[in-house]
Order: structure tokens, then sequence, then C-alpha cells
């Protein structure tokens, strides 16, 4: 449980990060948090989600050390800094969870998110989502006379822009991994 | 091998109830003496006992109870111990491995049923890792902040067998809360505590949590630096009631003397409590001028409802320990001329003598029975166990709690029907010491099937039931808020209490007149076994002082005359 082992001011692993006062304004965060791989702890997390009403704008886990058992699951949410501070608290009182980073204020972190979208059409649009594709660097994964399904890792942000661009161009549908998220730097 | 890690684990008495999905365990205690199974008479009841055990003596308390039905009337004491965080360990059966899913007879998803009202909980799948996760739930129920777990056993992991893992071979190093505190912080907190002209300890269940060394700790500290000190409903016996620093509990029914401290304190020093709405009244206006400091072991609890200035993450005893060891180091200073003031003040608001009551008349009124029962009780070894309403915080208010583990009562969710249970489950840890409950006749009846426990284990628990044929609590809140509208909140076709406790083979007591009461409260300790005390109380009195909901400390209610237009529409909506 090191997210317990905090101290006040500690930036680094601190649970809480003493702000001058608390204000209303909305922040989204991206947290990283490492848990034992055993049965139900997502449910775990996304139960203390929904049971003190935190938002989660996105969610994404899967095992990344499969000798240790360990899985990471990256949330991005949305709250006034006490709830940030609350909801990182929260995540490191649930047993199975090992360590909770706050990605948006441990320094610089790289964020990225998958993306397939499905666009139908024919004739100029055709041409002009392939144009626009290859601005975005989104691959051709699926590919039939009236259709592309492309593939795009960036942003989210740059999902965003891509699938707006590519709705008026015949796009029918969109699926999405979620965000998956790294600080940057050697550590 | 779950009787062996029980008995490893130090457990000697099991509060259960047998059904189709815990056969085995239960074919395993019959087949051995060291561990005492109690049979309640509802799984509800277990639990609560369960928690009554535990609170009392400082050790985990074990319930067993089945699949399904037995699980579901878990619930209410799993979620009862988590928010008043009282270490339990609940074992219940589950349908076997291969049914799961099946929709079995008497199959629940007990687990994901009790996900948010337990610290932690298993599905032993594997009885190769059953014996550890026994022992995982031990620890994780006992450290940290201790709270309440729950381990679902399938039959078919029951039944088979395996080679027994003993506790000294569990690694537990992944759950290790931090302990000590950090000593800049409480180095800052000594500094604050050397210059404060208006200190105050606000204290709570934290203290008695961490065992009898904290309190103990709490009391020398107190002493020395001269300090007054309140406290929550949680944390009474900590500091002795009879000290000369105590100001009485604090809270929406907490004395004058301790509210007004904490609004005027320029220190306030939180000591293992949580800033519960019950204690806070309206944030906005909580303790204004204050510098705040907040001893927690659970760093989710700071800076969750009201944002500290010193917080220190770690166990109370340790933390206390060592800011006596840096005060001392220091130079053991006070401000002596800040404090002398200080203690004038407290006294001026003393004499507002806000617990005072007439007893007039031929009608019994609520806060001389307790304090009744408080002067014939006292010398006694004695613990007392609440159900909650009105007679729990006149409980709370008259009764002296000179050490802790000796107050038992449902804070967080406020368990109408807890007393009872709690009641048998602290006699059997305490067999010859005097155990009372008080209680309402509402709460009373909501688990009154452990009578047949209580008569058939011979546990003399003593039922001191505050009837006023009202469900006073509510009925208070309908005449200050809702226009003296008393909505189904009147106990009609209240059995009597008498025949009642004589059907289950007990003693009752009958007792409507003042001038009866001391012999009766007598006739009721004196008699070695069950007692139904029925003790008809004035039937309209409230309970005060009160902080209205949406006001705040330094706007108490004091009594009768002083409840008009007291809560406003914006505070009718809280709770």
């Amino acid at each position: 449980m090191a997210a317990l082992k905090i101290k006040k001011g500690s930036s680094k692993h601190s649970a809480y990060n003493l702000r001058p006062n608390f204000s209303d304004v909305q922040e989204s965060h991206t947290l990283a948090v490492l848990v034992d791989n055993e049965p139900g702890v997502l449910a775990r997390v996304i139960g203390l989600f929904s049971g003190r009403g935190y938002n989660i704008e996105s969610l994404t886990v899967a095992e990344v050390d499969h000798h240790g058992h360990q899985s990471r699951i990256t949330i991005v949410t949305k709250g006034t800094p006490q709830v940030i501070e609350q909801i990182k608290a929260q995540l490191g009182r649930i047993v199975p969870v090992h360590e909770v980073h706050d990605l948006t204020v441990e320094g610089p972190a790289v964020e990225r998110e998958l993306g397939l979208l499905k666009v139908t059409g024919a004739g100029d649009k055709r041409v002009e989502a392939l144009r626009l594709a290859d601005i975005f660097r989104a691959n051709v994964v699926d590919s039939t006379l009236e259709s592309f399904v492309f593939e795009i890792t960036g942003t989210s942000e740059k999902i965003d822009a891509f699938a707006d661009l590519m709705r008026p161009l015949g796009l029918v549908e969109v699926a999405r991994t979620g965000v998956a998220a790294l600080s940057r730097g050697a550590e | 091998m779950v009787v062996q890690a029980l008995k490893d684990q130090g457990v000697d008495t099991v509060f259960g109830y047998p059904g189709g999905a815990v056969l085995p365990i239960y074919d395993e205690i019959f087949q051995q003496n060291d561990i005492r199974h109690i049979l309640v008479r509802h799984e509800q009841g277990a639990v609560h006992a369960a928690e009554g055990y535990a609170r009392s003596t400082g050790k985990v308390g074990v319930a067993l109870v089945t699949s399904g039905p037995g699980a579901t009337n878990a619930v209410t004491g799993l979620t009862d111990a988590l928010l008043d965080s009282i270490p339990i360990v609940v074992l219940s059966g589950q349908v076997p491995t291969f049914m799961i899913g099946s929709d079995a007879f008497q199959e629940a998803d007990t687990v994901g049923i009790t996900r948010p009202c337990t610290k932690h909980n298993w599905l032993a799948k594997d009885t190769a890792t059953l014996a550890e996760t026994i022992h995982q739930g031990f620890h994780v129920a006992r450290s940290g902040r201790p709270g309440p777990v729950l381990i679902d056993i399938p039959k078919d992991v029951q039944f088979a067998s395996a080679e027994y893992t003993a506790p000294q071979a569990i690694n537990t190093s992944n759950y290790q809360p931090q302990l000590k505190g950090d000593i800049e912080s409480i180095t800052e907190l000594v500094e604050a505590l050397e210059q404060a002209e208006r200190p105050v300890f606000y204290t709570g269940g934290g203290v008695i949590n961490s065992g009898p060394a904290a309190s103990q700790l709490l009391r020398e500290l107190v002493e020395a630096t001269g300090v007054p000190i309140t406290s929550t409903l949680m944390g009474l016996g900590a500091y002795p009631a009879s000290g000369k620093n105590w100001l009485g509990m604090l809270g929406m029914h907490g004395l004058y003397e301790a509210n007004m401290a904490m609004h005027d304190c320029d220190l306030m020093i939180n000591v293992g409590a949580r800033f519960d709405d019950r204690i806070t009244g309206l944030i906005d206006a909580f303790s204004p001028n204050s510098k705040k400091a907040h001893i927690d072991i659970d760093p989710s609890s700071i800076n969750k409802v009201i944002r500290v200035d010193i917080p220190i993450v770690g166990d109370v005893g340790h933390v206390l320990e060592d800011i006596l060891k840096v005060w001392k180091a220091r130079g053991r200073k006070t401000n002596k001329e800040g404090l002398a003031k200080w203690h004038a003040q407290i006294n001026k608001w003393r004499e507002v003598d806000c617990l005072s009551f007439k007893q007039e008349g031929k009608i019994i009124k609520p806060q001389y029975a307790l304090q009744r029962l408080e002067a014939l009780t006292k010398d006694h070894d004695r613990y007392i166990t609440t159900e909650v309403g009105q007679h729990q915080m006149w409980a709370a208010q008259y009764l002296g709690f000179e050490d802790p583990n000796r107050w038992m009562t449902s804070g967080g969710l406020g368990t109408m029907g807890y007393g009872f249970p709690a009641s048998i489950g602290v006699q059997m840890a305490h067999r010859d010491s005097l155990v009372i409950n008080v209680a309402g006749e509402a709460s009373w009846l909501m688990n009154m099937q452990e009578m047949g426990t209580a008569v058939q284990f011979r546990l003399p628990v003593k039922q001191f039931i505050l009837n006023n044929e009202r469900l006073g609590m509510v009925r208070q809140w309908q005449e200050l808020l809702h226009g003296e509208r008393y909505s189904h909140s009147w106990s009609e076709a209240l059995p009597d209490f008498v025949k009642l406790a004589e059907a289950f083979g007990a003693k009752g007591i009958y007792c409507d007149n003042p001038d009866d009461l001391d012999d009766a409260i007598m006739e009721m300790i004196n008699h070695d076994g069950p007692v139904i005390f029925d003790c008809l109380v004035e039937k309209h009195e409230n309970c005060f002082p009160m902080i209205p909901s949406g006001k705040p400390h330094n706007e108490m209610l004091l009594g009768e005359a002083s409840t008009q237009g007291a809560i406003e529409a914006g505070g009718a909506v809280l709770v």
C-alpha cells in the first residue's frame, strides 16, 4: 500500500497534494492505478466511482506484469481539486491497490488512445476521407468498395478531431480504447 | 481447516446460524471444544453480536452464516461495522463452485453484494489457499483502519482437504498501513499547541480502535497540557467522564460547552475522528477561526469534509506517543495565561447547565431514568450498548464512561436493532460483568428474537427499555420540521414486555412511577439472568441540546422555548 505512505508536501507519491484553497474549477486528471490482478478488482474500482458519485471519462485496464499478477488501470476523471484528492485517497484504501499515480500533477506524461472508425461512401467523399486519414497518419485496416476502417492512434483530442472531420464524409461507427498513459523520463 | 484457522487466529467465540451451504464447517465445530459457537436467531444478530464482542475486547469478532439469505441478512451488520471501523470477519457459505452462476437454491452473489459494505472480501475458490485467505482476512480486518471482511466459501471447498497453512507462513507485506506519523508535522502541531490560547482536543473512535495504550497516552497528554477535551459518540471513554478537562460529547446532541468550545477555539486537534456531519453542523461556519490538526490512520479521512492545516497520517497511539515525546523535549510549554482565560470562558458555558431537566409529577422523564441508572450502576463492572434514537443520545449525555471499550453504539450507520445482539456479544466476552442495553421500545423490537439466544446461553443481559410508545427521534423531527404531523411515528400494538420476557423464560420488570424506579433498577441488577425492563417514560420529551440541521455550533437549541422556527427551509432537506 505505497499510496498510504504519504507525507504532507511530498510530491511524487502524495495521495493528497495540499492546495491553498479548494477551488470549484473542474479539472481533468489521468490516474494510473497499479492493482493485483485478482477477481473483482475492477468492480471495486468502478464501484468506488459510482458509489461515491465520481466521474469516469475513460477507463482502460489490462494485465501488465503476468509474473507478478499486476494490472494497470488508467482512469481519466473530472472533478474539483478536492474531489480529485479524495478519489486518489479512496483508491489507495482499496486493499489490492498498490500504487496510485496522478500523471497530471506528477510531471509530464504521454497519453495515447487508439480509435477504429468506419467510414462509408463513394466518389469525392471517399477520396477526401483517405486524404485526411493520411494527414492524421491513420492507417486503413479494412477496405471494401464502399467503406474503410481507419486505425488512428494519438491523444483523445486528436481522435475527436479526426472523428469530427469524418462525420460529414460518411462516418458510421467508432470504437475507442480509452486512454493509456505513462510518465515521461527514465523513472 | 476453517476451525483450525480460526483457532490459530485466537478466536474463542463464533456467532452464527447454520444452513445447507455451511454444514461441513458446522460438522467441524461439532467435533471440537476450543471454539464456542453461539446460535443466534437471525444472521443480523450474529454480526452485531460479533461487533459487540469486538468493540468490548479489541479483538476481531467472528460470525458464521450460510449462503443466500444468510449472507444477505448479514449485510446490515457489515455496513454498520464498516462505518464504525469495527474489526469483524464474516464467513459465509456458498453453493459449490460448479453451481455458481446457475441460480442454485440459496445462491446469491455474496461477494458482489458485500463488496461496497466490507473493507475487503474474498471468494475462496480453492481449498489449498483457504487457510491463507482466512489469515489474510484477519490481518486486513485488524490492520490500519479496522473494518469488516467477508470470506465466501463454496461448499465443495469446505469438503475438500488440502495442506494447512499456519498464520506465521503468510505474507502480509502488501497491506501494511503506515503507523508512525510524520515527525515534522508532529513538531508543527506541538508548536501550535505551545502557543494556542484556546486549544481543544476533539477525539473519536480512532483512539478506542488504537487500543488501551492510546487512551492512556491521551489522558497523559491532556492532564499534562491542561487542554480541554471533547469526544464524538464513538470515542466516549477514551478520556474519563470524571476528568477535570472533560467537556462532554460534542455534535448535534452534544453539550453546550463542548460545541461552543469547538466553535470558538483557535486550535482544534482532531484525534481519530472524521468530521462527520453529526459533528460539524453547517460546514461553512464550522469553527471559523481555528487552526486545525487531524490525526488519522486513513488518508482518505483527511480533507474529506473539512480542510485541515496540519494533517498527520498515522496510528493514534504512535502519533500521541511522539507528540508527548516532542512536547516534553521542547520543555513542556503551554500558553498558561491563554489557557486560564479559556477555562474561565468554558466554565461560564458550563453554567448554562444544558442537561438540566425537571423531574416532576408521576411520569418518569427519560433523562431521570438514565440519571438513576448511572447512579446505581456506575460502580459496577459495567458495559453499555444502545439502540438508535433519542435514548441513545440521552445515554451518551447522562451516562459517564471512565474507560474505553465500555460503550457500544451504532454511530455511523445508526442501526436500530443493533443494541440487543451487541449486548449478547459483549456478555459472551465478559461473562461476569453487568451488561446493559439502553433501548427504545421500537428499536428493541427490531431484533427481539435474540431473547432466545440470551435465555439459551444464560446471558444475563439487561434490556433497559425507555418506552415512550413513539419513534422518539422521528417524532422530534416531525415536530420541529413537519408541522407536528406525526406520520407513522408512534408504536401501536406494543407487546406487554413483562409477559414477553416470561414467554421467553426470562424476567420482566415494569416501572412507570419515579418513586419506584430505584427499587426496580436494583431488582434488575440483582437478578441473575436476562431481564426486560419496561420503563414507561414521558411520551413527548425532546432531546436537547440540539444543533438544528444547517446551523453552526453556536446556534444550539437548548430547550422547548427556543424551537420556534429553528430550522429553515435550507436545513430541512438535510438529515
